[in-house]
């Protein structure tokens, strides 16, 4: 069915009512756009290839356009708008001074290929960043140009890859926990190599007899989170990489969870030999719905060699450059990756300082513990030792005694004003509820949050018919996933279809 | 600064609640060889009055030129609309939309993007978004080795060398075949060689070089050996040339900055990525769906996931997570704005002020098109000098003067990758003229 086009009102007022596409509010001979006239003389040109017909895209006016975006944002959630206690994502506050660095001209309208002379600033943006981010990680070099933590991974796996083929061998099997993010296994994958799960053991750690027993010569390299997605520090992650380094192979920091150690403990101590980092989540830089974010890929001395390339380099004259590492795996970025991620991140750094980022590694494990110590009644913890920044509770005892589910916590929470945690993750814990509240929510907020979890557990102990029916309260209810995959429905034209 | 709320009472009644005393409790279950004993050796904490300026001296440390530089980032005209709707908190500062229900602005936002791309594109199927047009040839490389079960890849040598730098060094780490196919005056010629077949066959429209490339000519090559086709494009020709899927690729890619962000020295940008309805689970990253609520009301939602690795971990069709969502957003908005009559106006006009340019500079001594193949908003340019140093003294004139063509190119040595957009003026074209005819005058 047509909207009909043109549509500047809103009904209810604000926020709420259903949303037309562009295409529907498309009304032929309208626009948006404007342009000076051409101010060459035009030449004939008889392109080969050419456009037959102009592609259909909508044809709306400015005004219309901005209804239909400032409609559409009021129908999301943001952390500017409240907590976001999603586990493992680091959903913190994001300073507006890092949004501000990142659309100063001289950074936002600079074109990659301008040469070194003219773009001193933006290098020196990158120099100062991999210092920093090494200090903070232990590392010896980095490179900013993966742009996601995924693609931090796989430029991690490819270092490693080619680390052993210099040594002789690529081997063929890395290890990763039965805890992993989705993504290890997949970059473990991607780089040719096949994935060995390791279980954890009773206390919710790498069990490190399964692991000796797993680690032979043909074994690349261990990738660990610590704290690892179960909120927990690895305390035997020393024995660990003893175990990993004695057979040749590497071991792989996945920076999710570096919020929680910053200041505090460095992966390099640890005896980690690749580093990725999530700026998107540990420092500070806005996650815009879903990306862009930067995954920087920190190494150890002897790995430096092999960073993907050019790197920024001091030059004798004091100036910086480029140079492209001597046995580097070329490049995983056809720029210089998300700079002006960078940028932001850099700016949060500088303005925290040493004592700044350890006060985030303090407060985000105070508030994760507090919270954690606020719901125990009836959420459990997944695993007896203290926390770090987040912790995974387990709605398990709730589902058996009432019926309802971690997903039924988490669709309650969004009524009650509150974002739900993440569900379902780590795998390996029944019920699973992963909390990350981060250190910039307030004591009082905790208390809230903690209010609104034993309130659902209450109000699904009293009633447990009602558990399925939340959320009632946001734009839309629990959408139709089953409908949504049989028939898929992935642009408007497959909807006039 | 301090972006924690906690008063110094905060902490003290946080901490004794759990029954600690000193912060650095938190930390005592830590094992002490990796507990770090000194401080962060990094500048002190800055007030912001203080960053700002240290961040605004950066900044002005990158010089303001006149950009007639591309290779994929393209200086267009950025519509304030565009950074206005995109900026807002709720965009920039949401997570990931897997909680559907108070997400519907950014899933309807990048479901409308994916309707927009296959606009352009021509083809059903657009993801929402990838990290930039050179992993996004990696992405299909990726899903054309997984459908096709081959693993030899052709590659024309017309795609951007970045693209290639980026797909090398995946095939390196997974022994793939890579065979590069020659440009010949311009545009590139498909050997067929047998063996090994071919899993992709990835062509650039137009090619780095900027010359339009010959459509059927590589379709011909990719069915001949039975390999998926794949086109890197510029989205800003997409209203002038014909669209990649009425051209019969099976998948389109590309470098999407020119739509709705900036040059950014090269990032965030955008990876374009579209397909056909056969490859739809194959596909890699996002896709947003649109179905109902439990009230019969439209929800958008993020669908198709079995394909994603946060499902199938090492089954995955890809490991991308995170993506650009936020540059897919100001694409669509950059897309609406234009509407098909502004796509149009910005091709044609840049690629008219591109052979305008392009004639004037053949007039100056020594200086020619490296070949006669039509191109349209970007031509490579030999020059009678090192392009690398006719660079450098343009940039002290103002000008980045374009991008010197890699060593990499043994077809067009010396050559100068020079582009336009719509955004130059004439008196901007006049004038580089006129400094380049100097630059070259004086060596």
């Amino acid at each position: 069915m047509a909207e009909p086009g043109g549509r500047a009102a809103s009904s209810p007022l604000v926020g709420g009512a259903t949303e037309p596409t562009l295409a529907a509010l498309s009304v032929p001979g309208r626009r948006a756009w404007s342009m000076p006239e051409l101010d060459v003389p035009p030449t004939p040109l008889d392109l080969p290839e050419a456009n037959g017909e102009a592609p259909p895209l909508p044809e709306v006016s400015e005004r219309d356009l901005v209804a239909h975006f400032t409609r559409l944002a009021q129908r999301n959630f943001a952390v500017d708008l409240g907590a976001y206690p999603l586990g493992s994502c680091t959903m913190k506050y994001n300073p507006k001074v890092c949004d501000w660095a990142a659309e100063l001209p001289g950074f936002r309208d600079l074109h990659p290929a301008t040469p070194a002379a003219q773009s001193q600033g933006a290098l020196a943006v990158l120099f100062e960043a991999e210092r920093v981010l090494c200090e903070i990680t232990g590392m010896a070099r980095a490179t900013f140009q993966p742009p996601a933590g995924a693609s931090g991974e796989l430029t991690g796996l490819l270092i490693m890859r080619a680390f052993h083929r210099a040594e002789g061998n690529p081997r063929s099997k890395v290890i990763i926990p039965d805890s992993a993010h989705g993504t290890n296994p997949a970059s473990v994958s991607l780089a040719g190599y096949q994935a060995v799960p390791v279980p954890s053991n009773h206390r919710g750690m790498v069990d490190l007899d399964s692991l000796r027993r797993l680690v032979d010569a043909d074994v690349a390299g261990l990738m660990l989170t610590n704290p690892n997605t179960l909120g927990l520090f690895e305390e035997e992650i020393e024995s660990i990489a003893a175990v990993l380094h004695a057979a040749g192979a590497l071991v792989y920091y996945d920076g999710a969870n570096l919020n929680a150690v910053l200041g505090i403990a460095r992966p390099g101590d640890m005896g980690f030999d690749i580093v990725h980092s999530n700026l998107h989540k540990t420092f500070a830089t806005p996650h815009g719905g879903g990306g862009p974010g930067a995954g920087p890929v920190a190494v150890v001395e002897h790995l430096a060699p092999y960073l993907p390339g050019p790197l920024p380099a001091r030059r004798p004259d004091g100036t910086l450059g480029w140079e492209m590492p001597p046995a580097s795996i070329g490049r995983v970025h056809g720029s210089h990756g998300n700079f002006l991620v960078v940028v932001r991140a850099l700016t949060y750094m500088l303005a925290l300082g040493g004592p700044g980022l350890r006060r985030v590694a303090e407060r985000s494990v105070l508030n994760a513990r507090y919270l954690q110590s606020l719901i125990t009644a009836e959420y459990d913890p997944a695993f007896p030792a203290p926390c770090m920044h987040e912790f995974v509770a387990s709605a398990a005892r709730l589902k058996r005694e009432t019926g309802t589910r971690a997903l039924d916590v988490a669709k309650a929470l969004l009524d009650l004003g509150f974002h739900a945690p993440t569900m379902y993750f780590p795998l390996i814990v029944e019920e699973a509820l992963m909390v990350e509240p981060t250190e910039t929510e307030s004591p009082e907020t905790l208390e809230a949050l903690a209010a609104a979890l034993l309130a659902v557990a209450g109000r699904a102990r009293q009633d447990p018919g009602t558990a399925h029916d939340h959320p009632r309260r946001t734009p839309v209810s629990r959408p139709d996933e089953a409908r949504a995959a049989r028939k898929p429905v992935l642009t408007w034209f497959m909807e006039e279809a | 600064m301090d972006f924690t709320p906690h008063t110094p009472a905060d902490v003290e009644r946080l901490l004794a609640s759990l029954g600690l005393e000193d912060p650095a409790d938190l930390f005592a279950h830590l094992p002490p060889g990796v507990r770090l004993q000194r401080d962060l050796d990094v500048p002190a904490p800055m007030a912001e009055a203080t960053l700002m300026d240290a961040l605004a001296s950066l900044a002005a440390r990158n010089a303001d030129l006149v950009c007639f530089a591309g290779g994929g980032i393209y200086d267009h005209h950025l519509p304030p609309v565009v950074r206005a709707l995109t900026l807002r908190p709720e965009f920039v500062t949401s997570y990931t939309p897997y909680q559907s229900e108070v997400s519907q602005g950014v899933l309807q936002a990048l479901f409308e993007y994916q309707s927009m791309v296959a606009a352009i594109t021509g083809l059903p199927v657009a993801n929402a978004s990838l990290y930039d047009g050179a992993t996004a040839a990696l992405e299909a490389v990726n899903l054309a080795v997984a459908a096709t079960r081959r693993r030899a890849l052709w590659v024309s040598r017309g795609l951007s060398p970045r693209t290639r730098e980026v797909v090398a060094t995946f095939a390196r780490a997974r022994d793939f075949t890579v065979v590069e196919h020659p440009l010949v005056d311009g545009r590139t010629v498909w050997e067929r060689s047998a063996e090994p077949a071919p899993a992709l066959v990835l062509v650039a429209q137009p090619n780095y070089l900027g010359y339009i490339e010959d459509y059927a000519a590589a379709r011909a090559a990719a069915a001949d050996a039975g390999a998926l086709l794949a086109a890197a494009v510029d989205p800003m020709l997409l209203g002038v040339l014909r669209s990649p899927g009425s051209a019969g690729c099976d998948l389109a890619l590309g470098e999407g900055q020119p739509l709705g962000s900036p040059p950014a020295f090269g990032g965030p940008g955008l990876g374009l990525f579209a397909g056909t309805a056969a490859l739809l689970h194959r596909m890699p990253g996002r896709l947003v769906g649109r179905t109902v609520d439990g009230e019969g009301r439209v929800a958008y939602t993020l669908t198709l996931r079995a394909r994603e690795q946060d499902i199938r971990r090492e089954k995955a069709s890809s490991n991308i997570c995170t993506n650009q969502s936020l540059n897919a957003v100001a694409a669509a908005v950059h897309l609406a704005w234009l509407g098909p009559g502004g796509l149009a106006e910005v091709g044609r006009q840049s690629v008219q002020k591109a052979h305008y340019l392009a004639a004037r500079l053949c007039r100056l001594p020594g200086a020619r098109l490296a070949a006669a193949a039509p191109f349209a908003r970007e031509f490579c340019l030999h020059l009678p000098a090192d392009p690398a140093t006719v660079v450098a003294a343009m940039a002290e004139r103002g000008y980045l003067a374009g991008i010197p063509v890699p060593d990499d190119y043994p077809e067009v040595p010396g050559g100068l990758l020079v582009a336009v957009t719509e955004r130059r003026t004439r008196a901007e074209l006049d004038g580089y003229v006129a400094a380049l005819e100097e630059v070259l005058r004086h060596g």
